[in-house]
């Protein structure tokens, strides 16, 4: 066995000096295997030679020295369409919605653009944008054309990934109106941005010989002689998880708290109509999207009383949206199809809802 | 009993009395009424106690009556081809917690860790954490290409990873943001919600390692993978090779004797032990040797700790020792004076548990648990220690350590080092306060 194969074979670990220039610089055998099988064993014909297509088709990520970015160019002005059109249902039209993800754009100043620090990431009640967090252009690029928009990937093209990328960085105060973004220029954007010295390797926390930051001592008697309670749970915390009593089980040593009743000796004998419609809501899942007062992935139920009041055919659409699923009445966020519930118990919730979802 | 607000309760109507216990039954129970408890079964029988005389009955209905199960016949085999839980657990279920993310393709299911055992998550109860939604992929259009600084660049099929030299390892996976609403201040009520972005199962599937070596990969310069999903998201992390050359990083397909699910990464996902789930990368479908990190989205906007001083840490990837006790926790109250089992998990990202103590005074005090076994490198470790309850208030913590000898920190000594606005890697003593009522919850205590 030559000493190129038993290397490829794993039967060498550790390559004495000059293993990595000799296995480079011999011409290969078309698959790395051979007669003589070390541990691993003869591998050949598993695996196939990738095509340069298909490598091209997969290999799509850009490096912060960018390789891997290809030619191409964007306007802002042609970014903005593209955002308007099909980013700002999601993100807003200035990168700053909330109701499905964190803002993309805000809290960048001029000076950031000098420093290389994002001063606003020292505010604690300032949110984190994205563009206060980017140290790479290429990140932002290489992000928006494998994954953006999040309902349709990759239906971005090269120039169109350039011109929102342009318009997320107008966006977020670091390229002005009138840029045109390129692989040309795309190192001098890199130089302006405001978090590009933001980031430390300064931790223990990713080489498997790093050294943890904190240290604590394993004491055994009379250790903290003044223990405080420093924070307790919020008392709207508390049911904010729905009944925890439903969450445990109910055998053992123990029973989950119930957080989602009356208490107890004020309750009425029969449940009132609201906690018996709750209950059914939570059945159907409702709950995890909606609630009473408060929008939250969707709209608030005393919203959807308020906009349909009055409108006889209410009733009946939302029985079949509730039912069926759908978008686009309050947002971009699709409600997914009712599961678990039936016919009659959706036509019970979304009279309930309509009816401005008496107690 | 009549005063008992039954109906108040959500989904309580229908279950028999015995099953559980109502706030007022749980109240005198810890009252130290216990001679409620010896009626119970009274009350199992349907019969209403009216006062207080009344003669002792001879037994339990349960064992003096036959019941339903010991007098008919039961269902048939294969009755459902893929079994289920019992209809009576399905309160333990992978859940969100309100308010955490928008929208639920981008978002998390917590595991219900309080009401599990051992060490290996019941693969339908894994946590999920997807970016852009979970797909079912066909395992015969699934691809892996490894390209980059090898000698070939090859392309494999899933026909082709199964048949080569397979190993099966025991791993815990952790979200890096695991605990992270908990930074500042107590935010959620229950273990499921503070740590629930953890699962543990037996992994099968190939060595990197082995791959790469077969292809003759740059030793020198290809210093880092990346490793990329074949969803929307294109999930994208580097891995430092040295992680690789250890011979723990897994091309893995199968989870708990079965192939993975697909909320999992069906059929294919990295298996990066002791680090944050996030570069487990599921529907893995591509391996690139490079001689540079990618600062990848995932690693760059997010995934990144924010420090006092405004500068983030990149690449914070290794989960330090951490552990919890699950029973009793957060939102579960206990029914009763006396003899409990406390139990819990420990876990490291730097090897094998040493060992865990517990303490029931808030700190003060510490007493070291039994380990069961095995006790694996960076897998979960169950552990179990007597506990007698007297009725008084009492913290319980748990505190691990880890063969490096690092010790489970408190979050005062992390916030100290990393301020309070991280979300990432709180690796906290965890303290659950028990109340005179027997009512457990989640508070922060030093
Ligand atoms: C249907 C809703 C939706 C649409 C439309 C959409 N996005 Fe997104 N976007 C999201 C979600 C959700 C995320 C977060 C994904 C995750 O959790 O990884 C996101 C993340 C991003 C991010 C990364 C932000 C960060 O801090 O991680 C960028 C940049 C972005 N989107 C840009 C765009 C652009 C540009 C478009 C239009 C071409 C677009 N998005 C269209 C929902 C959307
Ligand atoms: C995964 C999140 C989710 C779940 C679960 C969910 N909804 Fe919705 N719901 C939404 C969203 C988002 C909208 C807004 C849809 C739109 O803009 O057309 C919505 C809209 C509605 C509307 C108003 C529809 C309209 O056309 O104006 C009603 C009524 C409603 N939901 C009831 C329910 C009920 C009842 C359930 C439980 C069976 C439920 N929803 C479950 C997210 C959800």
């Amino acid at each position: 066995m030559s000493r190129l194969t038993e290397f490829l074979h794993g039967g060498l670990r550790v390559c004495a000096s000059g293993c990595t220039a000799l296995l480079f610089s011999v011409a290969p055998p078309a698959h790395a295997a051979s007669e003589n099988v070390a541990q691993v064993g003869d591998w050949k014909g598993i695996g196939r030679a990738a095509t340069p297509a298909e490598v091209r088709a997969w290999d799509i990520d850009v490096r912060p020295d960018f390789k891997g970015l290809p030619k191409g160019a964007g306007t802002v002005a042609r970014g903005q369409e593209i955002w308007e059109s099909k980013c700002a249902t999601c993100h807003g039209v200035f990168g700053e919605a909330t109701h499905v993800f964190t803002p993309i754009a805000g809290g960048v100043h001029s000076e950031d653009l000098k420093a290389g620090h994002t001063a606003s990431l020292l505010k604690p009640t300032e949110a984190r944008t994205t563009v206060m967090k980017l140290s790479h252009v290429s990140t932002l690029w290489d992000y928006i054309n494998r994954a953006m928009p999040w309902n349709a990937p990759r239906s971005l093209s090269i120039d169109e990934v350039y011109a929102v990328t342009a318009y997320v960085l107008n966006l977020g105060s670091v390229l002005p109106d009138d840029f045109t973004l390129s692989n040309e220029n795309v190192a001098e954007v890199q130089a302006r941005l405001p978090n590009r010295d933001g980031m430390t390797m300064d931790h223990g926390m990713w080489s498997v010989k790093g050294k943890p930051d904190v240290r604590n001592v394993a004491c055994m008697k009379g250790c903290a002689v003044d223990v405080k309670v420093a924070s307790v749970l919020p008392e709207a915390a508390r049911p904010a998880h729905g009944n925890l009593a439903d969450q445990n089980r109910t055998i053992g040593p123990v029973r989950g708290v119930v957080t989602a009743a009356q208490v107890a000796g004020t309750a009425p004998a029969v449940p009132s109509q609201g906690v018996a419609m709750l209950q059914l809501a939570n059945k159907g899942a409702c709950l995890s999207c909606h609630q009473i007062e408060t929008k939250v992935v969707g709209p608030a139920f005393r919203e959807v009383a308020a906009k349909y009041k009055g409108d006889p055919k209410a009733f009946a659409t939302l029985i079949a949206k509730v039912k069926n699923g759908g978008q686009g009445i309050w947002g971009a966020i699709p409600m997914p199809p009712a599961q678990s519930l039936s016919d009659e118990e959706i036509g019970k919730l979304v009279r309930w809802v309509l009816d401005g979802t008496p107690q | 009993m009549s005063a008992l607000p039954r109906a108040a309760l959500p989904g309580r109507l229908q279950r028999a009395p015995e099953g559980f216990l109502q706030p007022a039954q749980i109240r005198e129970v810890a009252a130290g009424r216990r001679g409620f408890l010896r009626s119970a079964f009274a009350a199992a029988a349907g019969l209403r106690l009216a006062g207080a005389a009344r003669a002792q009955p001879p037994g339990e209905e349960v064992i003096l009556r036959p019941q339903p199960w010991a007098t008919s016949l039961g269902q048939p085999v294969a009755a459902f081809p893929y079994g289920q839980p019992s209809k009576y657990e399905k309160n333990l279920m992978r859940r969100e917690s309100p308010g955490l993310t928008r929208v639920s393709a981008a978002s998390v299911a917590f595991s219900p860790l309080q009401g599990m055992f051992g060490i290996i998550t019941a693969s339908g109860l894994h946590f999920e954490r997807h970016h852009q939604g979970w797909e079912d992929i066909d395992p015969s259009k699934h691809r892996l290409m490894v390209n980059g600084l090898v000698k070939q660049e090859t392309v494999f099929t899933m026909d082709e990873l199964m048949r080569l030299p397979s190993v099966s390892r025991i791993h815990f996976i952790e979200c890096g943001a695991n605990t992270g609403m908990e930074w500042g201040n107590v935010a959620v009520p229950t273990v499921q919600y503070t740590h629930g972005m953890l699962s543990c199962s037996e992994f099968t599937g190939v060595r990197l390692i082995d791959v790469l070596d077969h292809l003759g990969y740059d030793r020198k310069k290809g210093r880092y993978v990346l490793a990329e999903g074949g969803d929307g998201s294109g999930m994208t992390r580097t891995i430092p090779m040295e992680l690789v050359e250890s011979g723990e990083v897994l091309l893995a397909y199968g989870m708990n004797g079965e192939m993975l699910r697909p909320e999992n990464g069906y059929p294919l996902r990295l298996v990066v032990p002791g680090v944050q789930g996030v570069s487990w990368v599921k529907w893995l479908r591509r391996i690139e040797v490079g001689d540079m990190p990618y600062a990848t989205k995932d690693e760059t906007v997010h995934y990144v700790d924010l420090m006092p001083n405004g500068q983030l840490r990149q690449y914070t990837s290794i989960q330090e020792a951490k552990s919890v006790i699950t029973t009793p926790s957060g939102g579960q109250m206990l029914l009763d004076k006396g003899f409990y089992n406390v139990s819990g998990i420990a876990w490291s990202g730097r090897g094998k548990i040493k060992r865990v103590d517990v303490s029931s005074d808030g700190g003060r005090n510490w007493r070291s648990a039994r380990l069961e076994t095995p006790v694996l490198s960076k897998a979960l470790t169950r552990f179990n220690i007597g506990w007698v309850w007297d009725g008084a208030p009492a913290i319980l913590q748990s505190r691990a350590m880890d063969e490096t000898g690092y010790v489970q920190p408190k979050i005062n000594q992390l916030r100290a080092v990393r301020g309070t606005r991280s979300i990432y890697h709180n690796n906290a003593i965890q303290s659950w306060q028990v109340a005179q009522s027997g009512e457990v919850s989640n508070v922060q205590a030093y």
